[in-house]
């Protein structure tokens, strides 16, 4: 069975094509002001990259922020169940799942079969989400794609004492002025945004084998702080971890779609 | 680029005396220096009335910036010496670091006791929108705190967020009140509660063709509504007075009055040294414990 | 007096508050808190005038009450908070 998982998030729209279990192919879009044109867009990529077209596919599943907006879709999946789904589907023995993106954060505790047994959500407060990351970036004149493998060259632990994303600008601004290492600051920043993710997963508990998701997942120094912080020894990261809601949105429609 | 940007943020520092007291009679000189995030005022009091204060804007470190708002506050006095002073308490954000103070009080306490000075004995609510925090304080008859709340970690509400608002529209933060008004229908208030996402809905409102003024009045009513949320956790009981630098924007009070239905008080005194009046009265009152400096 | 210590922020309202005519300083809460949250101090800092001894929320933990106390609040079949739980006189409470 061919269906499509598209994951219309704050920042971009993910689309990606599964047959029988395996990723056929993914494709990106800015999400920009219209949605339902990057869904559009995303979808079509990913069809043509995949060479299949729309009426060979079974169901597609919906998730992501800006799903309520559009029509393209067959079957309607609750964020925290996609990334569940697709939690089971990389690694089948992990029994928590945390996903990061440009504006959420969230954690799930998930059974055998995948579904979803208790749940903690923030996409209300900046602090806990990559627009955390993004913004200090920005007041660190560091290209964002970079300021996670700056953070891993540094051992010093300075803390941070803003918690509000505003509030921290200035203090990292503060840090620079102060003659600070980027680099210090940089893993600062990446502790900060990793003890309140570590939070989240400690409130519905820290099962082994934890599973990192969603943009934020790209990020190696925001993954180091995490495993420093959760104390464990490694965290199971999928290939492109950024599609992981579009994955299970594909899973999910493949289970419930007509 | 940046530096060509006008400072629409500054206001002016101030220092003032009152010319009718004598220093040399009083029994007890007082001094209370509040180092904000923002702001830093000294008060200088002669046995429980303001004598004289300075008013400035925060240095880059709290020692040095309660050093130089004591000397300004001093530089208005018929020259008073420094050693004249009996008992110096340090408060606000910075009152740890203030090498000449006596001991602290937290600006809860302080801006209770100094509100009860400015505004007198009738209030029992008082709202400080500061540059990076908000309190919500309940006080009685005498200034004593009976219930508060502060809220320094998110930025919603607070002067910080404004200011924010006022960067991204190219606003004087000065006219942002009266902007916010020079609308047709008030607009429904900005949702994010975040200031990081209440500016991409910002962004966005202004794609869809909103005008600059109309996101001002959604912004102000969104930050009305985050005040009165915080407000109502604490209570509000008459009579209500507001202090801080945020009193001065009219698009946030007068949403809130309308909220809240009731007036904020008046007085003829600065409402940003509420926090350092409280403070050289508690002062004041320790020294009346015997517990000052004697020379 | 009704001190809230905490926040609010886009996510909710985090707020302990601890009633100060309750509050003895008997340091119980402190003992019982496991991320360290309290500390008892000598005198209120919110009011200069009382002598006795007050439990507060300690100022670098009061921005990250949220956090600091996530692992007393699963969401689902929560225990009692061993804070509220070890203080005799009732004095503490939390808004969430």
């Amino acid at each position: 069975m061919i269906t499509a998982g598209i994951d219309c998030g704050a920042k971009y729209t993910k689309a990606v094509i599964l047959e029988d279990g395996q990723i056929v192919s993914r494709s990106l879009a800015l999400t920009g002001f219209d949605q339902s044109e990057a869904v559009k867009q995303a979808l079509e990529k990913a069809l043509n990259d995949a060479g299949i077209s729309r009426n060979q596919v079974t169901a597609v599943g919906g998730t992501g922020s800006g799903i309520r907006l559009i029509s393209d879709t067959d079957v309607e999946v609750n964020d925290v169940k996609a990334i569940a789904a697709a939690a089971n589907l990389f690694f089948p023995n992990s029994h928590t799942v945390a996903d990061v993106g440009a504006e959420h954060g969230r954690a799930a505790k998930v059974d055998e079969a995948g579904n979803v047994v208790d749940f903690a959500i923030n996409e209300k407060c900046a602090a806990g989400t990559g627009a955390f990351i993004e913004a200090m970036a920005r007041a660190l004149e560091t290209p964002l794609e970079q300021i996670g493998a700056l953070a891993l060259t540094s051992d010093k632990s300075i803390p941070m004492n803003a918690q509000c994303t505003i509030f921290a600008e200035s203090e990292v601004v503060g840090l620079i002025h102060a003659g600070t290492p980027k680099a210090d600051i940089s893993k600062a920043i990446h502790d900060a945004i990793a003890s309140r993710i570590v939070s989240m997963i400690r409130r519905i508990g820290v099962n082994p084998d934890i599973v990192i998701v969603g943009g934020v997942a790209q990020n190696p120094g925001f993954l180091d702080a995490v495993r420093r912080e959760l104390g464990v020894d490694h965290l199971f990261v999928p290939d492109q971890p950024e599609y992981a809601a579009a994955v299970g949105a594909a899973v999910v429609a493949a289970k419930e779609g007509k | 680029m940046a530096e060509e940007k006008p400072e629409f943020w500054r206001w002016q520092e101030s220092n003032w005396v009152n010319p009718e007291i004598d220093w040399t009679k009083a029994e007890f000189i007082t001094v209370g220096i509040d180092v904000g995030s923002v702001s830093s005022q000294a008060v200088i009091m002669a046995d429980g009335e303001v004598y004289a204060y300075g008013n400035m804007r925060t240095g880059s470190d709290s020692p040095s910036s309660a050093e130089n708002v004591l000397k300004f506050a001093l530089d208005a006095t018929n020259n008073m010496p420094r050693e004249r002073i009996n008992y110096a308490i340090g408060t606000g954000y910075g009152r740890v670091n203030i090498p000449f103070s006596d001991r602290t009080v937290t600006e809860i306490a302080c801006h209770a006791r100094g509100a009860h000075y400015i505004y007198g004995n009738q209030v029992r609510t008082v709202l400080d929108v500061g540059g990076q925090d908000i309190k919500v304080i309940r006080c009685d008859d005498k200034g004593k705190v009976t219930n508060f709340l502060m809220n320094d970690k998110c930025a919603a509400g607070t002067g910080r967020g404004m200011e924010v608002f006022a960067d991204l529209l190219s606003v004087p933060i000065g006219a942002v009140g009266d902007r916010s008004f020079e609308i047709g229908a008030e607009p429904r208030p900005v949702s994010s509660m975040c200031v990081v996402y209440a500016k991409s809905e910002a962004t966005g409102l202004l794609r869809k063709g909103w005008k600059v003024n109309e996101v001002l009045a959604a912004y102000c009513s969104a930050m009305s509504e985050r005040i009165y949320f915080l407000l109502e956790r604490v209570g509000v009981e008459a009579e209500f007075a507001v202090t801080g630098g945020l009193a001065k924007n009219r698009g946030v009070i007068d949403r809130l009055k309308k909220r809240i239905g009731m007036e904020p008080m008046k007085t003829k005194w600065d409402t940003q040294i509420a926090g350092a009046v409280g403070a050289a009265l508690f002062g004041y009152a320790l020294c009346r414990k015997g517990k000052g400096r004697h020379r | 007096m009704l001190a809230h210590y905490g926040y609010s922020d886009g996510s909710g309202k985090y707020l302990i508050t601890i009633d100060t005519d309750q509050c003895n300083g008997c340091g119980e809460c402190v003992n019982a808190c496991p991320a360290e949250v309290f500390e008892v101090l000598d005198e209120d800092p919110n009011d200069p005038f009382r002598e006795e001894p007050i439990a507060v929320v300690r100022r670098d933990k009061n921005k990250k009450v949220k956090y600091e106390c996530g692992a007393c609040k699963p969401p689902t079949d929560r225990p009692p908070l061993p804070c509220v739980t070890a203080c005799e006189r009732g004095a503490i409470s939390h808004s969430w």
